[in-house]
């Protein structure tokens, strides 16, 4: 049996073994520090308002783009004070979860 | 009217009424390898027991064009009948009637025969096929799913619940089979989800089938939402008769004993755990080997397939199994093997069959998703369900029982009555390796050879606490035992268990970490 073709190696406390993965695990995504300046889509829907474009200066709680989404509309606002870098989207644009919408600097 | 006449216009009503929604809807039925309502119920249930209530149920709505329209039996066939002699109570939605879908009085047909359920004492067993609430009914469609969820919540843990998807099972409906205690799904046939692909498509265009949405490999694989899958109807309806074998009829009840038949010959178990604790094999030989005709029963076996759950019986009474997998990620506990196990626990505690553990884990499995995941809260579920479980706790370690795992799985300080451990359990608090590494950190670190040095103290760590021996002393388990002599110890210990009574704190109820 250890001989199997499909035996992955897990360590677990310094310790390796050998053993199969299940699908879940061999699919896990390798975990990435959320980027304060991708402002990215939470959840999808439709963008219907663009308040910013490039190269604007914002403030903290500066509104930048709607999203609606499940009959709500969701105000995106500036997390920090920045500058627009580049915005991703367009009014009535549809957006998937976790799309970059814009970047501020 | 004569008698003669009284009689045949009885005839005709109830051939009207059985016919269900015609010859072509069940024809267009059958052509998706799926059987009429009532041709289930009958495979299901031992020859001639079915019997059926409220045949003539009419539906009460007379709006949208719905007071010119008859539906048979309002959708759903009724009943009660045997399964290899048990009593059961049935209810089947008929697709062919209005797409199975739910009004108001075929809700009440499911919630009467729910109470009788209840009141007799009998498991209940759902047949589940239906397009959804019936739009024409409104908020009446509603409360209809409402009472069905409120009994299904008041019959957990009094009565056993299995529920079968047998065709669509969407929207709020499928927080009933989400409440009962065994979901049974078939490949191609049956589809669960909250929201269908379309609303999926045009609220978040998103394109996905039913089929990968909702399926049954997706919710026996993926979500864990069913418990056991099969190829074809027929396969499932033998599952869920073998099932009934192992459970008793309700909670003031033992499940039936059989006859012992010993383990089949060819399974050698002393020869099936490698000496090296870090290769795997399959725990459910292990099981196989110890329990009655090695007839194990697997429930939920595609998901969190490191921790292996189901029934077995040992000298013909019906225990339930937990083991680790190391097959599996090695055995780990995560998130879903927790969930997976804590909840079989709970279903064997209600229903007065005994908890046999086999242990062989390293621990639970690092990851910032796992930890992302809440594998805290998760994790909390194992040692919630084993420390509330008052049926008699049998724990055989196998090989690693190492920290937070072996507090886990079912150890003397979360209650277990009997722990036995084979001379091959390694108990400590985490493995040589890592234990060696924390231990003689500033001896490796500054030695000649490092390597070499590490590797003297694993293995010096190894030989004095990588045994059962220190448990033994500490009399944290009971008995140290051979692979052997495990089958025997194991009936003894259920045998002198028999009369086990022990409780709890009154409490309404506990807050387990859902």
């Amino acid at each position: 049996m250890s001989d199997e073709p499909d035996l992955k190696t897990l360590v677990v406390d310094g310790a390796a073994y050998q053993t199969r993965f299940t699908r879940k695990f061999a699919h896990r995504k390798p975990y990435v520090a959320p980027d304060p300046t991708r402002i990215c889509a939470h959840i999808p829907g439709v963008i219907v308002e663009v308040h910013v474009s490039r190269g604007q200066r914002v403030r903290r709680g500066d509104p930048l783009v709607v999203l609606e989404a499940m009959k709500m509309k969701n105000d995106l606002t500036a997390a920090r004070d920045g500058t627009v870098r580049e915005v991703h989207v367009t009014q009535g644009q549809m957006v998937a979860r976790s799309q970059l919408l814009l970047e501020l600097s | 009217m004569s008698l003669r006449q009284k009689l045949r216009d009885f005839f005709n009503r109830r051939e009207a009424a059985i016919t269900g929604g015609g010859a072509k809807a069940i024809e267009k039925q059958v052509a998706l390898g799926k059987l009429p309502a009532r041709e289930r119920i009958t495979y299901l249930l031992d020859p001639d027991t079915f019997h059926e209530y409220d045949l003539f149920v009419e539906h009460r709505c007379y709006d949208f064009g719905m007071d010119k329209k008859q539906l048979p039996a309002d959708g759903v066939v009724t009943g009660t009948g045997k399964i290899s002699g048990h009593p059961v109570c049935i209810f089947a939605q008929d697709f062919t009637v209005a797409g199975g879908s739910l009004g108001l009085m075929h809700a009440r047909k499911i919630t009467k025969i729910m109470d009788h359920a209840m009141k007799l004492g009998v498991p209940l067993i759902g047949i589940n096929d239906s397009g959804g609430a019936r739009i024409q009914e409104g908020v009446n469609s509603l409360a209809g799913y409402g009472e069905i969820f409120f009994r299904n919540t008041l019959a957990s843990g009094v009565i056993p619940q299995i529920s079968v998807i047998l065709g669509p099972c969407a929207g709020g409906a499928v927080y009933s089979p989400a409440l009962t205690d065994f979901v049974f799904v078939v490949d191609k046939i049956s589809k669960m989800f909250i929201t269908g692909p379309e609303v999926i498509k045009t609220v978040l265009g998103e394109e996905i089938s039913m089929e990968e949405l909702g399926g049954a490999r997706v919710q026996t694989e993926i979500s864990g939402n069913a418990h056991f899958y099969a190829e074809s109807e027929q396969e499932c309806f033998d599952q869920i008769k073998k099932l009934v074998t192992f459970i008793p009829w309700n909670n003031r009840k033992k499940a039936d004993a059989f006859p012992a038949g010993p383990p089949k010959p060819g399974l050698d178990i002393e020869t099936i755990i490698p000496a090296e604790p870090t290769k795997p094999y399959d725990v459910r030989n292990i099981v196989r080997a110890v329990c009655d005709d090695s007839d194990f029963f697997e429930v939920q076996k595609y998901w969190a397939a490191n921790i292996v759950v189901g029934f077995a019986r040992l000298g013909g009474e019906t225990v339930g199994v937990i083991a680790n997998q190391p097959l599996v990620l090695a055995g780990v506990l995560d998130v879903d093997s927790s969930d997976k196990a804590a909840r079989f626990i709970r279903f064997c505690d209600a229903f007065n069959i005994p908890l046999v553990t086999f242990v062989d884990l390293p621990g639970y499995l690092p990851g910032v998703d796992q930890e992302h995941a809440g594998v805290i809260r998760h994790g909390a579920k194992v040692l919630y369900a084993y420390s509330e479980a008052t049926v008699p706790k049998i724990t055989v370690i196998l090989r690693k029982a190492y920290g937070g795992g072996y507090i886990a799985m079912c150890s003397r300080h979360l209650g277990a009555d009997f722990v036995f451990a084979w001379p091959t359990a390694e108990i400590a608090v985490m493995g040589p390796e890592g234990a060696a590494n924390i231990i003689f950190k500033a001896e490796i670190s500054g030695a000649a050879d490092p390597d070499a040095t590490r590797r003297a103290k694993v293995e010096e760590y190894t030989e004095k606490f990588a045994n059962p021996y220190i448990a033994a002393a500490n009399g944290h388990i009971d008995a140290v035992i051979t692979p052997r002599e495990t089958r025997g110890c194991l009936i003894h210990a259920i045998e002198i268990s028999a009369l086990k009574n022990e409780s709890r704190p009154a409490k309404k109820h506990g807050i387990p970490p859902f």
